[in-house]
């Protein structure tokens, strides 16, 4: 698809101009908005309110950086999305190991070890992926309280985990239906049995796709808000629930500076695995996002 | 897409019969793999579709603060259709929805293809176009509400440079402020429908495209008749989970606008959160959510019926 242009003609030179042209303004459109945020979270107060958007720091700070981090406002309190930060750690880090690893276990079962009614399960559980959550808001409030974990972090792990294992099953199960049948019947006929199995063969190739699937549950759950708000109480909030309190805390001068870096340092985890592992995250994207 | 393989066709592998052949060793390998299952199934009826029962029946009764089981039949439902936030919301949904699509599709698909003509720094673009989708809508929403900040954002920086007369003060005017969702929302997810369209694109094969040179068409028009048609799923997909964005839409209105001015922002999820959780509701809240839940499958079922069919046809 790539062939089509010919470089010769002045037109044609004219057209490659153009069409870096608009990539580039398209580039910007994508990359100026995080440019400003960086910039306006080093800029002190007085220079925000006399530059522009685009004016360059004369005299950076890392004052709102460290004030977001410890020191701001998030409704009632004022420590900053620190602690928040390490809460959603505390949320992803179990939520994502255990979802992965349920979710691998579901696939292997669902493609290797085929039973009557295999599929109709495994359509059963995909449905999980398109529901929008407002449909379980309410009984997973009164759920949690019977369970006696509202509004904490055991709570939050467990809800992500049960709404996480519909994505983490069909990444695992469109993987392992591409993993050939041969080894594993060989090894059914040699005795091994079901965990043995998959210990020995399918783990050992399923690199690439536990990366996708622990970088959606990621960058999933480390964006959640919905959850975040609706079941956490002020210590066990997530980082993404503390920033919108802190934006939306409205006691004294509005602090752009410190919302900027608090922004930034709710965004980074992400932004991170994006920039390492960036191919996977759009290998999930794409394949956890429809297809069956 | 490369991964996942349609269910249909490699379903049935003969070597699958071989589970039935190697059961020998006892009753308990034959069903481990049911045991596995079993809790991830008994989650998803509990949690999935117990609760989406359960928010039904919570819809056909009259709970205020707290769920209590008065029932009175479709009553919630009707005053929903009578309520005017709620028909803000929806409108809201409409606008929002037909936008976001619409705008994500034209420029996803015009970037992949422009990316497509073998362009140096492709990878990098490529990372830049596609990095908001990485962040959360609440960082996206933070953001925007302070680029679009009339007085010290986007219309006061290009005052600054001498166009005294500049207005761009949408977000605090409740006619216009449901399209600052659209520009923040597109910022977001109009990268990924351009990888979505760019792995379409590299699937397509090159002969059909020469040959359509060879009869002397011309660019725009081999784009147009000749590769668009051949992306027609990758539309549809693309429309399906941008669709399903636009319903879930939540954090980037508590973010971004707070659904105001007044309620001009609303959608049916912050008019459910809202009505469900602080405004002691729970009645209405969970009738909004059955509404938003026949929505999500008044488009996701054709998908899957179209999907199964073109399967069935190859």
């Amino acid at each position: 698809m790539a062939n089509v242009i010919r470089r010769q003609t002045p037109a044609a030179r004219l057209g490659r101009g153009l069409l870096y042209g608009v990539l580039i303004l398209a580039a910007l459109f994508y990359i100026l908005p995080l440019v400003v945020m960086l910039m306006t979270s080093v800029k002190p107060l007085s220079e925000i309110s006399a530059g522009s958007l685009l004016s360059l720091p004369q005299s950076p700070t890392l004052a709102p950086w460290t004030k977001a981090w410890g020191e701001a406002c998030t409704g009632m309190r004022c420590d900053g999305v620190g602690g928040y930060f390490w809460n959603s750690f505390a949320i992803v880090i179990p939520a994502v190991l255990i979802s992965t690893t349920i979710g691998a276990l579901n696939g292997y079962a669902l493609t290797k070890w085929r039973f009557k009614g295999s599929e109709l399960v495994f359509a059963l559980m995909l449905f999980g992926c398109f529901i929008p959550f407002q449909v379980v808001l309410l009984p997973m409030a009164q759920t949690l309280g019977w369970l006696g974990i509202s509004s904490s972090r055991a709570g939050l792990i467990l809800v992500h985990v049960v709404f996480g294992i519909a994505f983490t099953t069909l990444f695992f199960r469109n993987f392992y239906v591409g993993i050939p049948n041969e080894l594993v019947s060989a090894a059914k006929l040699d005795g091994a049995g079901f965990f043995r199995i998959f210990w020995r063969i399918l783990l050992p190739v399923s690199a690439p796709i536990i990366v996708v699937s622990v970088i959606w549950q990621f960058t999933q759950i480390w964006n959640d808000f919905l959850f975040g708000v609706a079941f956490s109480a002020h210590n066990t909030q997530p980082v993404t629930v503390a920033l919108n309190n802190l934006v939306n805390t409205s006691t004294g001068v509005r602090e752009y500076n410190v919302d900027m870096a608090a922004a930034m340092i709710a965004a980074l985890p992400t932004l991170v695995v994006y920039v390492l592992a960036g191919k996977y995250f759009v290998r999930g994207l794409t394949a956890g996002s429809v297809k069956g | 897409m490369r991964d996942s393989l349609p269910m249909k066709n490699t379903s049935a592998t003969p070597l699958g019969a071989g589970a039935k052949r190697s059961t020998p060793s006892g009753g308990l390998q034959a069903w481990l793999p049911r045991l596995v299952l079993a809790p991830s199934v008994a989650i998803s009826l509990f949690f999935v579709y117990g609760f989406m029962l359960w928010t039904f029946v919570l819809s056909l009764t009259s709970s205020r603060m707290l769920p209590s089981y008065d029932f009175v039949g479709f009553g919630q439902y009707a005053r929903l259709m009578t309520n005017e936030r709620w028909w803000v919301a929806s409108t809201n949904l409409m606008i929002f929805g037909v936008l976001f699509v619409l705008v994500c599709l034209v420029i996803g698909s015009l970037l992949a293809i422009l990316l497509d003509q073998k362009i140096r720094q492709e990878g990098a673009l490529r990372t830049i176009y596609l990095y908001p989708m990485a962040l959360s809508f609440i960082v996206t929403g933070v953001v925007w509400k302070w680029l679009l900040n009339p007085q010290l954002g986007i219309q006061a920086m290009v005052q600054s440079w001498g166009f005294e007369s500049f207005r761009f003060d949408w977000i605090t005017d409740p006619d216009m402020a449901i399209y600052t969702l659209v520009i923040a929302a597109v910022w977001q997810a109009s990268g990924f429908v351009m990888a979505l369209f760019l792995a379409g694109l590299r699937g397509i094969d090159d002969s059909i495209v020469k040959a359509a040179q060879l009869d002397g068409a011309s660019l725009p028009r081999i784009y147009w008749r000749v590769v668009m048609p051949c992306l027609r799923p990758v539309v549809f997909s693309a429309v399906m989970i941008l669709a399903h964005i636009a319903i879930k839409s939540f954090d980037l209105v508590v973010a971004l606008t707070g659904g105001g001015p007044g309620y001009a922002t609303d959608l049916p999820a912050t008019f459910m959160y809202a009505h469900a959780f602080t405004r002691a509701q729970i009645g209405l809240g969970s009738a909004s959510a059955m509404l938003m839940l026949g929505g999500v499958l008044a488009i996701l079922i054709p998908y899957l019926y179209s999907e199964l069919r073109s399967r069935k046809h190859g």
